[in-house]
């Protein structure tokens, strides 16, 4: 990954359409470099975009979104290993939308091969837009990319920064800079007077940035340590600023409804019953939805309800089984793509056994704690837009074109995150609140949807079924011939935001399908993709989520069906393909004290997903609870090459095995007529404190490259679970949620 | 008609009609943002508040029906001076997302009022109405016992 990144960094400004969950399209030749984001004020200088000294202190901007993954501390961490300051004495800030912070990793992780060319690369990021020559810029928080694409650069911002002060401090010295020492927010001369880097920024900016030399991680004070997160004691205290607490001077508060047959068409409605209703201020037609302001957001949704609305029909079968049969269908199709073809799936190898098994996962919803909602105060000739989001880039481009505004004329401030999990890469709810507050230009207003219309007007983690055939001898897989069908959220997204369709080879459909570390000498794995209008985006993990549930528990099948144990099948396949993985196997068998063999009542699984550069295996005991089934415990273990912030790592992986069980268990989006059965959380819920499993992980490091921590710890939650579900009950589960065949504790 | 609300141990004139929650009143009339809206149906737990010490989810207590006096999670503590709840939550590096947060604290510390030493199977009695999509419950659990047992010293 570092040289990728350091190709597109020399090389290209990061553009063009962009998807949230793992791989985007966009990288052009550049002949300058982007403009500065930051616009520093009379007596600031802007050292470089992630970094903003002025009298007052020390500014680091973290361009990322902070969703709860740790990504502001651990971005700042890297500018200030190098620039020698102290977290809890600077600041940290959103940095606003700008090119500059495009993300580079997530770029990389979108190449359509492991092989890596450039012109190829071009190529193929053209076909897939159609839209050549259009330029869209990236800053996207998603795909477990933020690492990966802040290590090189933010220490690298990091130390020209503290090499441009220590150059200010040379000349005011009259000393040569290398004479000169770095501590603590300050220059040290050489006969220890310290100069504060407040003291020497405005003459830094004055100075040419010479070139930094980074640290040997040997020298590192902060990085590898856990540290205190920055945004923290807000969040403990009521303080932190999410979208939704937004409170502009003059604000009122509105409510929306949209089709809840996705994407339908609004035939008329009829609005006097609202209009007459306490606090109601104005009733706003969107077109496609109506919305209401009001002085109180409940008084807002009150009356938006009380509208009655003719919708007109879904623009796709109306309800699951349709929905299904439709992805069905799609396996009768050429594959979109076939990833992994390796040795002849189609002569079964003498003497073995084969088996063939079918599996389906459902739709399934974000569920963000925070419910859909963005704050716009529209002038006519400005717009400015508050909300936690995964893109502000795209979300500029997208609220400029709607108020008719040049790009430059829109500031995007980005709040915290009430959970972002994909959901908060869309641009729908930038869009909505946009034509709202154009409805009262001067007047700032906050659309808050109620968690009625989030459930149920959400980009859904696509549906997906599996064939899978494979066969054993000898004890071990011989082969695996795999066939995923599914909508393609990347397909779909590319075509939300850049107006044009998708195409080419869908990697994202079939990651954690085709790449797992498994030395298996017949291996085909193709995705399809099925033609269908749910809307569809970017859902923990993406594909991974319904494919780690696929391969995962079919690879427990072929164990079964080899008279293996199941955890020591994987790792016999894993060790000769990638010991990293393996590693993270032997390491759950270790701290489960895993024998392959349980008590009556207790049932444990095994599970390995390699995704986003990471391997993570997990073992999930369940226990029958007089005929009530507990997820008692898990062990997880994954290798990330270099944990950036150990603490951190272990929550996102405790997270993210937590979001994965929650769906398994219990999630499910399901259609009638057209709308989404679902409304709230009683009827689409998640692990609570009772049924969470007491949990433990371990962070390895041997793996060559720094992978991702946000994602990879939900894809093998939910087959570990079903394989422990199965060597509980006999019962194999094939399909989600898990619930519907077993009576687990709710 | 005006409402007089007692918030945090300060008074608050309120002109609302009877029926808005209490979680509206403090989020859109009294700017008092800490207190969260998540489902609206006292299935999530983010809006939880104190009224007369009880943990209650304020989108379901009526304006007209608020009884007593109303604590939320700025009156628990501040950034500097933070409750031994909320430092507990700081020492523990609880918050992912942290939306939910406030709505946990709020039920711990009734919890822990009411129950100095709370059990994992108390625990888990006070807070499965508390959802939390980070799936932070672990280190919540931690926390809580850790809290307990500085209240205890003191």
């Amino acid at each position: 990954m570092a040289s990728i990144g350091k190709i597109l960094r020399r090389t290209f400004l990061i553009g063009s359409a962009a998807i949230v969950g793992g791989v985007a399209f966009g990288a052009y030749y550049v002949s300058r470099p982007a403009a500065n984001p930051l616009k520093p004020g009379k007596g600031e200088t802007a050292l470089s975009p992630f970094v903003l000294i002025d009298q007052q202190g020390v500014t680091l901007f973290a361009p990322r979104a902070e969703m709860g993954q740790g990504v502001m501390t651990t971005w700042a961490t890297l500018i200030a290993e190098e620039l020698d300051v102290e977290l809890d004495q600077i600041r940290v800030l959103h940095g606003p939308a700008a090119a500059a912070y495009y993300n580079s990793a997530l770029v990389g992780e979108g190449l359509p091969n492991k092989g890596y060319d450039i012109s190829d690369f071009q190529h193929n990021l053209g076909e897939a837009l159609g839209v050549l020559g259009r330029t869209l810029s990236l800053q996207v928080t998603g795909g477990s990319t933020s690492m990966k694409d802040g290590f090189e650069r933010m220490r690298t911002a990091g130390a020209t920064a503290r090499e441009t002060l220590k150059q200010a401090a040379a000349d005011r010295l009259g000393v040569d800079r290398a004479q000169l020492k770095t501590e603590n927010g300050a220059v040290i001369a050489p006969d220890g007077t310290r100069i504060p880097y407040t003291e020497l920024a405005e003459a830094a900016g004055q100075i040419e940035p010479p070139e930094a030399a980074l640290r040997d991680p040997s020298e590192w004070r902060l990085l590898g340590q856990s540290q205190s997160r920055v945004d923290i004691p807000g969040k403990s205290t009521g303080t932190a600023t999410f979208g939704i607490d937004v409170r502009p001077e003059g604000l009122k508060f509105a409510s929306v409804r949209m089709n809840p047959r996705l994407g339908g068409q609004k035939n008329g409605f009829d609005a006097s019953a609202a209009e007459t209703m306490p606090g109601v201020e104005k009733v706003v037609d969107l077109g496609t939805g109506v919305a209401v302001i009001a002085s109180n957001t409940w008084l807002a949704i009150q009356a938006v309800e009380a509208i009655d609305v003719d919708w007109g029909e879904a623009p796709y079968p109306p309800d699951t089984d349709g929905l299904f049969d439709q992805i069905a269908k799609a396996f009768d199709d050429a594959p979109n793509s076939t990833m992994r073809d390796d040795g002849d799936v189609d002569v079964l190898p003498e003497g073995a056994t084969e088996i063939t098994a079918e599996y389906s996962a459902p739709y399934l919803a974000h569920a963000t704690m925070e419910p859909m909602n963005a704050t716009a105060l529209f002038t006519g000739t400005k717009l400015d837009l508050w909300c936690g989001n995964q893109a502000p880039t795209l979300i500029q481009m997208r609220v400029a074109n709607v108020a008719n505004l040049d790009t430059e004329a829109v500031e995007v401030h980005t709040t915290y995150l009430g959970g972002g999990f994909g959901r908060r890469g869309e641009l729908d709810f930038s869009e909505i609140a946009t034509k709202v507050a154009m409805a009262m230009p001067g007047t700032p207003v906050q659309t808050t949807w109620s968690r009625e219309e989030d459930m149920r007007h959400d980009y859904f983690r696509p549906a997906a079924m599996a064939r899978m055939r494979g066969a054993v001898k000898d004890g071990k897989a011989v082969l695996i011939d795999g066939k995923v069908a599914s909508q393609s959220p990347t397909q779909q997204a590319v075509e939300r935001y850049t107006g044009f369709p998708g195409g080419g080879p869908d990697k994202v459909l079939v990651e954690g399908f085709f790449n797992q570390p498994y030395a298996v000498p017949n291996y085909r794995m193709s995705g399809h993709i099925a033609d269908l209008a749910v809307p569809v985006g970017f859902w923990r993990s993406v594909g991974n989520s319904h494919n780690g549930f696929f391969h995962e528990t079919f690879m427990d099948e072929l164990a079964h069906a080899a008279g293996r144990d199941p955890l020591d099948f994987r790792l016999e396949l894993a060790s000769g393909e990638h010991a990293p993985s393996a590693g993270c196997l032997q390491a759950v068998k270790e701290m489960s004290g895993w024998t392959g063999k349980t008590p009556d009542g207790v049932g444990r699984g095994v599970a390995l997903t390699y995704s986003f550069g990471t391997p993570v295996a997990q073992v999930i005991e369940v226990v029958d609870e007089d005929g009530t089934i507990r997820i008692s415990k898990a062990w997880i273990a994954c290798d990330v090459g270099l944990a950036l912030d150990p603490a951190t790592v272990e929550a996102q992986m405790i997270g993210g095995m937590i979001y994965g069980l929650s769906a398994a268990a219990h999630g499910e989006i399901t259609f009638a007529d057209g709308e989404v059965e679902q409304y709230n959380f009683p009827d689409y819920d998640a692990l609570r404190m009772h049924n969470t499993p007491v949990t433990e992980v371990r962070v390895l490091e041997t793996n060559k490259h720094l992978g991702g921590v946000g994602e990879p710890g939900t894809p093998p939650s939910m087959p570990a679970l079903g394989n422990a579900l199965f060597d509980l009950t006999g019962e194999r589960a094939r399909s989600l949620p898990l619930n519907k065949q077993f009576d687990l504790l709710v | 008609m005006a409402t007089t609300l007692t918030i945090n141990g300060q008074s608050h004139q309120v002109d609302l009609p009877d029926d808005v929650p209490l979680l509206w009143v403090l989020r859109d009339e009294v700017g008092l943002t800490g207190t969260k809206f998540g489902c609206g149906v006292a299935a999530c737990g983010a809006c939880t508040v104190h009224i007369d010490g009880e943990a209650v989810r304020s989108c379901q207590v009526a304006l007209s029906d608020v009884w007593g006096d109303v604590t939320t999670i700025e009156g628990l503590g501040t950034p500097d001076a933070m409750a031994t709840i909320q430092q507990a939550w700081v020492d523990h590096q609880v918050a992912q997302c942290g939306y939910c947060q406030s709505g946990q604290i709020m039920q711990a510390a009734a919890l822990l009022a009411e129950n100095p030493a709370p059990s994992d199977a108390d625990i888990d009695d006070a807070m499965q109405g508390n959802l939390c999509r980070c799936g932070t419950y672990p280190r919540i659990r931690a926390a809580i016992h850790d809290a307990a047992a500085k209240l205890k010293e003191v």
